[in-house]
């Protein structure tokens, strides 16, 4: 008997009965990661990687019924032996391994396998059945070294300070902003929304560092905000509030920027191909290293990755499931998001 | 060439004219001189030969990629862009070589007449040594066909303002004959090649929209009303015994519309007209899609030339006897107009657009409602002491337009955009009721707020019934009404007709399915518009 059936609420373990990223409440949620699409609010009880914890508290105002694990500690839960180990995606983000009766299965959530400098990096593991993601599941995604998209915004914001524009960074607030964050620092001050003090200050409680950042408030002037690194959700990047500030030149970070359509999509300046998620070799090299014998395939380019697995003779499966609202949230992280994401 | 992938990128990231003519600009300031001629032979479509054909140019990129064909099939659906699905998919380059933009032309004109194994073994070669951007601008190339929104006016603008120079004369020299390996960017700029004393057009006049009741313009003896044409604006320039045809575009198109060049051996020396291009046939005006077969062909060929013969209704007369005339008063330029026009001995080609007599608003009004049975858009009202304004001014001219058509139709399929809207439905075909099947009438991209592509998305998602590629087959519920401009009889759609610019008016939610418009209701409009 599978380990895992996909229902109507989400992704089911019988066995255990509890349920990994359920889009509907239920008794037992195994949360893989923060961000809105695999969190949702209203269930009795939560089980998530210890620094998801502050996430949750942050966001959603949980704390009493969420019991946390580090990475690599097996617990049991009826019998299945449940550990979690990094998915690369962001701080926190887990793959859940599920054990039972000698038959393995894992469910990735979301994934990167390139290490960010912030998130714990990517561990692949072995196992029968494997969930995977594919956002960027078509080969005419493959990122460039971080380092190399770092220097590229560095030297665009050099460009900007020169021209009098304020560089504005775009970034989801939980995951892209800690790692602009981590990884740009100590060139210019880095000056960040509400939403992302806000989580960087639950992310310090729990022990994780990070540059010092400088949260927006009203009284910052606005040629300060010019000669720094503005950070904001992609919810605020077309509102009165940039606008107003002094030339304001807006780079949007997001695996979609690699593509022209996709940049011009948004009224960007600047498109930078930064993702949070595997790239096509990246799905491939993950996808290959956990020796599955069977890859159930949930949000992104469902259909064409399952059948490109299949004809390289991975058996693959493509399933509908309700992830992948985040990054391909037209309107923005704000919409799945109870936490109002507005300046002021 | 990296100067030039900077120019590309910074054109497709605004779309803000003036940052675009401002990234024209330092491009001309900073580029090699030898790449430029060959940037604006780019940009104005002057295609040279194609050196590979594309169909080998992507055998060779599958093949490369080591990918299925149709995954790449998929890949360049989520693209949209042929140049740039090839770039993203082939393996990271191994090394890196920059090489002027001229050179990589040149040496793409050197592979016509080689055999096709020495052909990839130089485009695999390339691709090998250029980095993504720099790959996607290298089969743009290729293909010769680079059209990123750089209109002619924008970049001769741009080229005005990089070299001081007065832009009419700067238009006509691109638009004249020359040949970028033939030519200097200093000699293009000169217009060695062309006379370009004789072509200089007048700025047009342009009218806003009448947005109030015409009874709040006062008195009807103060203006004269004129049918609105729906063809191309433009201006004849006849000096020198030469004629040039612009078009409101500010671009010349005189080779275009060989009707009008009897004009040449009969229209005074010192003369410049105003009026609109039309298809015109038996002294009446054809429909915009007739026109539309005779816009921006290099060749014409004689069914063309009988299908849709080309007139001109002249409005205005903005020269005469060599003067500008712009700032008499349109009641003595029009008679000037008439006089030149009836001095001609060709009838029936150059004419004057008819004046609308009437005595009051409300009658004027009951005339603009015919203005469909003659093609026409409607009515031009303008004051009969006004100049000839340069460009767009309130209250002397106001065009006073019909509504445009609408229909109610239902959504039938739905494709996903492109790039970061690759997970969104946002392109959707409508259609109309033919007895117990419906038919498909009209695609339109969106037009739809962010929050309403959500909803349709949603929609979609859950009322799939088929899928083909990106298209999704949904049931048929919801109802929108398209607004349209014109009707026309269509041999290629199945309904047997085509919508000209059509786009989605609103969603109506507050109707189902079973009240849309049937095919009927189309094929009886299109009967009233013949």
């Amino acid at each position: 008997m599978a380990l895992i059936e996909f229902t109507n609420r989400g992704i089911y373990c019988k066995q255990g009965n509890f349920h990994i990223d359920p889009w509907h409440p239920v008794d037992y949620a195994v949360t893989t990661h923060g961000h809105a699409d695999h969190v949702k609010w209203g269930n009795k009880n939560y089980l998530c990687h210890e620094l998801t914890k502050p996430i949750l508290k942050q966001r959603y105002a949980l704390e009493d019924n969420v019991e946390t694990l580090p990475y690599n500690k097996e617990i049991d839960i009826n019998g299945v032996k449940l550990s979690l180990f990094p998915a690369g995606h962001v701080i926190g983000s887990s793959q859940i391994r599920l054990e039972y009766k000698g038959e393995i299965c894992v469910v990735s959530g979301d994934y990167k396998v390139e290490y960010d400098g912030i998130s714990t990096a990517f561990e692949p593991v072995k196992c029968h059945t494997f969930v995977s993601e594919s956002t960027f599941g078509l080969p005419i995604y493959t990122w460039q070294a971080q380092q190399l998209i770092f220097d590229q915004i560095i030297s665009w914001i050099t460009d900007n300070n020169l021209k009098g524009k304020t560089s504005i960074l775009v970034a989801y607030s939980l995951g892209k902003a800690q790692r602009l964050i981590k990884n740009l620092a100590g060139h210019y001050p880095i000056y960040v929304h509400n939403s992302i003090a806000n989580l960087n200050e639950g992310f310090a409680g729990a022990g994780v560092q990070l540059p010092e950042t400088i949260r927006i408030t009203p009284e910052i002037k606005k040629d300060e905000l010019q000669k720094g690194i503005v950070i904001i959700p992609p919810a605020l990047a077309d509102g009165r509030w940039v606008k107003n500030l002094q030339q304001p030149a807006i780079g949007v970070c997001s695996g979609w920027m690699a593509v022209r359509a996709g940049r011009r999509w948004r009224s960007a300046d600047a498109g930078f191909a930064l993702s949070d998620h595997a790239d096509w070799p990246g799905l491939l090299e993950a996808i290959k290293a956990t020796e599955a014998e069977k890859v159930f395939v949930t949000h992104g380019s469902t259909a064409v990755f399952a059948k490109y697995l299949n004809e390289i003779g991975i058996s693959a499966e493509e399933v509908t499931t309700k992830y992948g609202a985040e990054d391909d949230d037209i309107i923005g992280e704000s919409t799945e998001n109870p936490v109002k994401e507005e300046i002021q | 060439m990296k100067r030039f992938s900077q120019l590309i990128q910074e054109l497709e990231l605004s779309n803000k004219t003036n940052d675009k003519i401002a990234a024209l600009v330092s491009y001309f300031n900073e580029a090699d001189d030898r790449d430029k001629p060959y940037v604006i032979a780019m940009f104005t479509g002057k295609k040279p030969k194609r050196p590979v054909n594309t169909s080998l140019i992507k055998q060779w990129a599958i093949e490369l990629s080591s990918i299925p064909e149709w995954l790449f099939a998929e890949s360049y659906s989520s693209v949209g862009d042929l140049s740039e699905t090839i770039a993203l998919v082939l393996p990271p380059a191994e090394r890196n070589v920059d090489k002027p933009l001229h050179q990589w032309i040149n040496e793409l004109a050197q592979l016509n007449g080689k055999d096709d194994e020495s052909k990839k073994d130089y485009i695999l070669e390339t691709w090998n040594s250029l980095n993504t951007q720099e790959r996607f601008i290298f089969n743009k190339l290729i293909s010769g066909n680079f059209r990123i929104g750089v209109s002619n006016k924008m970049l001769v603008n741009a080229i005005a303002k990089q070299s001081d120079e007065d832009s009419s004369k700067i238009m006509h020299s691109i638009m004249g004959k020359w040949q970028p390996d033939e030519i200097t960017y200093l000699g293009l700029i000169e217009g060695a090649h062309v006379n370009t004393d004789n072509s200089w057009p007048y700025p047009f006049c342009l009218a806003y929209a009448l947005e109030t009741e015409p009874e709040n313009l006062g008195d009807t003896t103060e203006w004269q009303a004129e049918w609105k044409w729906d063809g191309i604006r433009g201006q004849i320039v006849k000096r020198n015994d030469e004629l040039f045809i612009w078009s409101r575009g500010e671009e010349l198109v005189t080779d275009q519309f060989p009707e009008l060049h009897f004009l040449k051996d009969e229209l005074p020396n010192g003369v410049v007209l105003d009026g609109e291009i039309l298809s015109i046939k038996d002294g009446k005006v054809q429909s915009f899609s007739t026109l539309q077969q005779r816009l921006n062909r290099k060749t014409i060929n004689k069914s063309q030339l009988n299908d849709a013969p080309i007139g001109f209704f002249t409005y205005d007369i903005l020269e005469y006897n060599g003067e500008d005339i712009r700032q008499e008063p349109l009641e003595k330029r029009r008679s000037i107009l008439e006089n030149v026009i009836s001095g001609l001995v060709t009838k029936n080609i150059a004419l004057l657009s008819p004046v609308i007599n009437f005595k009051s608003w409300e009658q004027l009004a009951t005339i603009r409602e015919t203005a469909r049975e003659i093609n026409s858009e409607g009515i031009m009202l303008k004051k009969l002491s006004s100049t000839f304004h340069t460009g767009r001014k309130r209250g002397d001219w106001w065009k006073w337009k019909i509504n445009p058509f609408t229909v109610d139709t239902v959504m039938i399929y739905a494709q996903k955009g492109s790039g970061r809207r690759a997970n969104f439905f946002t392109d959707y075909t409508f259609a109309v009721r033919d007895g117990d099947k419906l038919i498909t009438i009209a695609k339109a991209y969106s037009g739809l707020t962010d929050k309403e592509i959500k909803e349709v998305n949603s929609f979609v998602n859950k009322n799939a019934i088929e899928k083909f590629g990106p298209v999704r087959t949904v049931k048929p519920e919801l109802v929108f009404e398209i607004a349209f401009e014109g009707i026309a009889e269509s041999k290629r759609h199945k309904a047997g007709l085509a919508l000209r610019f059509p786009r989605i008016a609103r969603w109506r939610k507050d109707k189902k399915a079973d009240e849309i418009n049937t095919l009927d209701d189309l094929r009886q409009l299109l009967a009233s518009t013949l």
